[in-house]
């Protein structure tokens, strides 16, 4: 059920989404909730196919859930960066503006303010001639941007906005998602770097369709079951297969308290692994035989 | 390390497109056993400096060496590539990419296959997901046994688990000799190398281990209970400013100008010098050249 509050609280309760296949139904998002507040940055973090999109598409009112709740405000007040550029590139900069403006029925003094204001602060009122096409591609995410923003939405949702875009770009596309966030609007955002999301206010981690965890980033550490220890070669046998590399050491998860030199603050980068890792060994025999599995 | 040798020698290599200088008086060495990382800016010259030591551009001057030879078909057939699109052939099944590479590399189809991939063998690429592509793509590319990998951005759009999974199959080769460029925008790839590169308007502004290349870069973490205004007030002040969730970070920035510009804006703050991020100090660089 979709339902239009102008005002919030904002988000999804117990969400599930399915697609069909040849093979038959696949669940791309199982019970899924994430609250979405104004003032504030959340994020959606996974791998491809976890279900960022689809969640992202969900609040977007671009897919109806099989079950489940969302509340957002009504269409003509959320903007939507999809994950695939968002803007038109046989079009110049000032004609993606125009026409996106014209859309939204945006008066024409109105529109004049929101182009110098937002083109302005993304730097690309030098650009405004130029084709979209030959922009470089951090420009071209921040052109998206701008367009998403152009009608001064409540809801802000971001598909990926930084991936694949260089880190100075990256900062910079930052500093704009955090001014809109201060601003009042509530932004969502999903993207595969994690030492991205844990400038976020709260995280929503996906893996396969499911919540591993959802909170501050910077409480993470909690909801990891067992321990996370470090050490400066990898363990071996069976206990390499949950150890993992970061920078010259290594880490490794364990089931039950064990010796070993505990890990004092797991990121979320650690924390994440550690959670999957979790997740699999309980769930082993149960999802072996899911349908849901191969069709990622 | 003892008894590594010189793979990769570039040695004030500079290629000019028209008026633009993309690549200009870079060095760079890659030994064996070693992973190094190239990073920068869109147009900092990394594809270029990949594609001279690819053999596929021409440098206007300074010198390429790859196994001790200018790039050629040869020093080519040494050498493995993983492109940031993964260099596939979609139409083709999972079987018929590895034949082909096989035959073009002149070694036999191997016997052993992993089994993830083996499952799959007679579906067409563009039909298997993204991760067994990849991990399709890294099997490829390692069919020969290559003393050289070439990797861009090799994990982007990976979950954690599977990337380090990536990244174990990546050291194994640097562990049994091989030397590896990486090029990314991914700070925790940037983690995994031995040692960066970093490039900006086509130099070669530092590098050494992430310790060597932070080194002396200080930013100072603002926290406020008016975040927001924090943050409005050094962004206005046109500040490299970062959100960490609800404090803000500001790299390169003496901390009496951040005290100064939060008092003029009647914000109060806790101010704290930490070091910076690598991302931060690449902020900064790019700052510096960008504005000579």
């Amino acid at each position: 059920m979709t339902s239009s509050s102008p005002d919030g609280p904002w988000g999804l309760s117990a969400c599930c989404v399915r697609f069909g296949t040849t093979h038959g139904t696949v669940a791309a998002l199982e019970e899924i909730s994430l609250a979405v507040p104004r003032g504030q940055v959340t994020a959606v973090v996974g791998g491809d196919g976890a279900g960022k999109t689809t969640l992202l598409r969900t609040l977007a009112g671009r897919i109806v859930p099989a079950a489940g709740e969302v509340r957002v405000p009504p269409p003509r007040r959320i903007g939507f960066l999809p994950s695939a550029s968002g803007v038109w590139n046989d079009l110049t900069v000032d004609e993606n503006v125009e026409f996106v403006g014209r859309a939204y029925a945006l008066g024409r003094s109105r529109l004049a303010a929101r182009r110098l204001a937002l083109l302005g602060r993304a730097e690309l009122l030098g650009a405004a001639g130029r084709l979209a096409s030959r922009l470089s591609g951090g420009m071209r995410r921040k052109l998206g941007f701008c367009l998403a923003l152009l009608h001064e939405p409540d809801l802000v949702i971001l598909d990926e906005p930084t991936t694949g875009v260089d880190p100075v770009s990256r900062v910079e596309l930052w500093r704009m998602i955090a001014e809109t966030a201060s601003s009042g609007s509530a932004v969502v955002l999903s993207t595969t770097y994690l030492d991205e999301a844990e400038r976020a206010a709260s995280v929503l981690v996906l893996d396969d369709g499911h919540t591993l965890y959802s909170g501050e980033p910077q409480s993470i550490a909690a909801a990891v079951p067992g321990t996370i220890v470090h050490t400066p070669v990898r363990p071996p046998g069976g206990a390499g297969e949950s150890a993992w590399r970061r920078g010259r050491e290594f880490r490794a998860w364990y089931a039950d308290a064990t010796a070993g030199e505990v890990l004092d603050e797991p990121d979320l980068e650690d924390a994440v692994i550690a959670l999957t890792l979790a997740r699999s060994s309980e769930g082993d025999a149960g999802r072996r035989d899911r349908a849901g599995e191969a069709a990622r | 390390m003892n008894g590594r040798r010189p793979i990769v020698e570039v040695d004030g290599a500079v290629k000019r497109f028209g008026r633009l200088t993309a690549v200009d008086g870079v060095s760079l060495t890659v030994h064996t056993g070693e992973i190094v990382g190239l990073l920068g800016a869109n147009g900092a010259g990394k594809t270029t400096l990949i594609k001279t030591i690819l053999g596929i551009e021409a440098l206007h001057g300074g010198r390429v060496n790859v196994f001790g030879t200018a790039p050629s078909r040869a020093t080519r057939q040494r050498l493995g590539y993983v492109p940031q699109g993964l260099g596939l052939y979609v139409q083709l099944s999972v079987k018929q990419n590895i034949d082909f590479v096989a035959g073009a590399f002149g070694v036999r189809t191997p016997t052993s296959i992993p089994e993830d991939i083996a499952t799959h063998a007679h579906h067409q690429v563009k039909d298997v997901g993204l991760g067994l592509q990849r991990r399709l793509a890294f099997f490829c590319a390692l069919l020969h046994r290559p003393e050289l990998l070439v990797l861009d951005e090799p994990t982007s759009g990976v979950d954690p688990l599977a990337r380090a999974r990536l990244w174990d199959t990546i050291h194994a080769q640097a562990e049994a000799g091989a030397g590896v460029l990486v090029s990314t925008h991914s700070m925790q790839e940037a983690e995994q190398c031995d040692v960066l590169v970093l490039m900006s308007s086509g130099r070669n502004v530092a590098s050494g281990t992430q310790a060597d290349v932070i080194a002396g870069t200080t930013a100072v973490e603002v926290r406020s209970p008016v975040w927001s205004m924090a943050f409005e007030a050094l962004s206005a002040a046109r500040l490299p400013v970062t959100l960490a969730g609800r404090a803000v970070r500001v790299a390169g920035v003496d901390r009496a100008r951040i005290a100064a510009i939060l008092s003029a804006a009647s914000v109060t703050a806790d101010l704290r010098e930490v070091p910076a991020t690598l991302e931060e100090k690449m902020v900064l660089v790019h700052r510096r050249t960008a504005t000579g």
